[in-house]
């Protein structure tokens, strides 16, 4: 294999992630791709490619992506692709086809709008429909199985739970642990809020990252891996795939600085940080992660743009961003971003 | 770049209810086949692509998720693409991409739709601004845009219906078409109703359960090929909004864009002269002469001279849908892959009843929304 073309992510802009917007889907893409653009003051005419990221099922109507493409202006007509995922493996796709060596620009953006629906209704939909769906177990209540049998191996407790909760919703005076279960383990400071929003990110391949930005983040090592659908053909305890995405994306061979874990309930954050085998001095979601604000489809994509925001900043010199997917932290993906090339 | 060949094809058995199968039963039927055709098994994948039509159809919201399993997705990256009715067409694209850029060696494509676990004509009627809401489906949609291909052409009201019998006829040579209609004939198509004025009944696609899966390869894998592999000469995509004033629905630009990208990548200069066999997306009969001009294999509004000659025929200069088409065969996600499939099919020899004596240089092509989004590629018996 012929050495890699560097990419880097140049720009990140999001909407805020409000617990309901009145902007429509296309009106909150324009909001962040816009923002993102004039950052790295990139003309949309010169995007090489744009792919973004969103579900069917937040918008509750088909083809909702076709409509936001909007946003993008697309004519006259451009290269451009869609996934049904989180924006994070929308990223992936431009990374790829950034490769090629034939563009050197590139857009993602995600949208999602789960105040639309009652998310514990509508995850539903994304079980197994023969054997799990039927038994229309909530989002909440799966999480909380696996949050049962991480406490049951003795790895952390309630308190654990809560610290993360502390820390990420920066609650004031801690989260009570005499506070009600929502689903026994879990507390409302354990599960993630219901949000909206959009987010978007410029990525950029060799001397045209470093002409369109000071200091890109470039990024290191990027993969992503899934895991067995059905709850009990894996550890619900263990992040497999996040383990094995981070060795292909060349986690351990330097520290990290910052990293930003797509953790929608709190117990998930330990099990990913065990997994990517980071130590007690990186800091951990300084945006409050998906915890403070889980826009769903742009949650993911959100963690990698705030990990490259920490080096655009010169706050950091080596970030992480993780997304996750499908039910207890299904699928994963993991990026690497370093300031120097 | 790097080299991609496509060492294995497979697909399932096309029906308007396979109830014989689950969904990922259905996946697996066409993953097994194109494993089986590469002789090789899942453990050989680095990674898999899924692409469907919305997830309404089957009312599951990203079933890849479930599928991971009976893909063999298990530890390994698995991505799933949604472009509209290009998606099969843009699957295959997006795991071309992984082995052209040499992150994947072995890519796993697969594309489904499981039509008889909805109605798919619903999810098909979305509300558009300023039109009224009585779409009734996709040919509500495109009903107009054909009356003003017929309009602006000149063409005689046969076209459709020559197209309508020559697609079925071939589907006749395809073990995995969905429809089989040995007594089709001109008459019959003009005496089936009319459902959305000028599309008659048999002028349009079934509504199908099926799945396709295509088994992407490096230059080394294509090399060391079980069967004769064809070789990948040019992938384009392209896409454009679904209305504004001035857009030009019959003949999109972003298709004319996205076939002259396909033809520069594949050193093409002559389409007409230089493409042995082509499986065009044609979910009514009329987008046959339509795409035809859109792809620059006939001049403007004279694409339907090429039908009507029998230039498009199995036996014709330029056979078009040879494997019967998305007239004959309709599982929307996977549509678009199996055009793609079929061009790889013929390139490689491995047709069957419906092999174009002699095919080197195939192209498969897909599009979906309202005529917006593109996918094509173009494959060769020999590396370029």
């Amino acid at each position: 294999m012929s050495a890699r073309r560097e990419v880097a992510i140049v720009s990140y802009a999001q909407t805020s992630f409000a617990p309901h917007t009145k902007l429509n889907d296309a009106e909150l893409v324009m909001e962040a791709v816009t923002a993102a653009l004039e950052r790295a003051q990139l003309p949309r005419k010169q995007i090489g490619f744009c792919v973004s990221g969103s579900s069917d099922y937040l918008t509750g109507m088909p083809f909702s992506f076709v409509g936001a493409l909007d946003a993008v202006g697309a004519w006259p007509p451009i290269q451009e692709s869609h996934v049904e995922m989180d924006g994070a493996w929308a990223l992936y796709e431009a990374w790829v086809r950034l490769l090629h060596g034939d563009i050197d620009t590139a857009l993602v953006y995600a949208f999602g709008r789960s105040s639309l629906g009652d998310l514990q209704d509508v995850l539903v939909a994304q079980l197994d429909p023969y054997y799990l769906a039927p038994l229309g177990v909530d989002p909440n209540s799966l999480a909380a199985l696996q949050a049962r049998a991480l406490l049951d191996t003795g790895r952390a407790s309630e308190r654990d739970f809560a610290e993360v909760a502390t820390r990420c919703k920066r609650t004031a005076g801690g989260a009570p642990l005499d506070a009600p279960y929502v689903v026994s383990p879990l507390r409302a400071h354990d599960c993630p809020p219901v949000n909206d929003g959009a987010a978007a990110i410029v990525l950029a391949a060799g001397d045209r990252a470093r002409a369109l930005c000071k200091r890109p983040a470039w990024i290191r090592g990027i993969d992503h891996r899934i895991e067995a659908h059905s709850l009990g053909a894996r550890d619900l305890t263990r992040s497999s795939s996040t383990t094995l995405a981070a060795v292909e994306a060349g986690v351990h061979t330097a520290p990290i600085e910052i990293a930003e874990l797509h953790a929608p309930y709190s117990h998930q954050e330990l099990i990913v940080k065990e997994a990517l085998q980071l130590g007690d001095g990186v800091r951990i979601n300084p945006s409050g992660g998906a915890l403070a604000a889980n826009p769903l489809m742009v949650a993911g994509l959100a963690r990698i743009g705030e990990a490259a925001q920490q080096i655009l900043d010169d706050n950091a010199r080596r970030t992480l961003g993780h997304a996750t997917s499908g039910p207890c932290l299904q699928q994963n993906l993991v990026c690497v971003m370093e300031a120097s090339s | 770049m790097n080299r991609c060949a496509v060492v294995g094809i497979g697909q399932t058995r096309h029906a308007q209810k396979r109830t014989d199968v689950s969904i990922a039963g259905l996946c697996r039927e066409a993953a097994l086949r194109a494993l089986e055709d590469a002789e090789l098994t899942f453990r050989d994948i680095d990674a898999v692509v899924l692409g469907k039509a919305p997830d309404m159809f089957e009312g599951i919201m990203m079933p890849e998720l479930y599928l991971a399993d009976a893909l063999g997705a298990v530890g390994k990256p698995m991505i799933r693409v949604h472009t509209a009715g290009s998606v099969g067409g843009s699957t295959a694209l997006v795991a071309a991409h992984l082995v052209q850029a040499g992150v994947r060696k072995r890519v796993l494509a697969v594309a489904f739709e499981k039509q008889s676990e909805s109605d798919a004509m619903w999810a098909l009627s979305p509300k558009l601004p300023f039109q009224p809401p009585l779409m009734a489906g996709a040919g509500g949609y495109f009903a107009p845009i054909i009356r003003a291909y017929m309009k602006r052409s000149g063409a005689p009201d046969e076209v459709g219906m020559l197209v309508a019998v020559k697609d079925r006829l071939n589907a006749l040579k395809n073990p995995y078409a969905h429809l089989q209609m040995p007594d089709i004939t001109l008459d019959t198509v003009r005496a089936s109703p009319m459902l959305w004025d000028p599309i008659r009944y048999l002028e349009t696609c079934p509504s199908s359960d099926g799945a396709c899966a295509v088994v992407l390869t490096d230059e080394d894998g294509g090399r060391r090929a079980a069967r004769k592999p064809a070789w990948l000469w040019g992938a384009a995509m392209r896409s454009e909004p679904t209305m504004f004033s001035g857009r030009n629905l019959v003949d999109p630009r972003a298709g004319r864009d996205c076939a002259a990208d396909l033809y520069a990548q594949a050193g093409i200069t002559n389409p007409r002269q230089e493409i042995d066999v082509a499986e065009l997306y044609v979910p009514f009969s009329w987008f046959e002469p339509m795409w035809l001009e859109n792809l620059g294999f006939a001049e403007q509004n004279q694409g339907w001279r090429l039908t009507a000659d029998g230039v498009t025929a199995l036996d014709g200069d330029l056979p078009i849908n040879p494997s019967g088409g998305v007239m004959s065969s309709n599982p929307i996600g996977a549509s678009g892959l199996l055009r793609f499939a079929e061009a790889a099919l013929q390139v490689r020899g491995l047709a069957g009843a419906h092999q174009v004596d002699g095919a080197k240089v195939a192209m498969g092509h897909a599009y979906g929304g309202g005529s917006q989004y593109f996918a094509m590629w173009i494959v060769g018996s020999e590396p370029r």
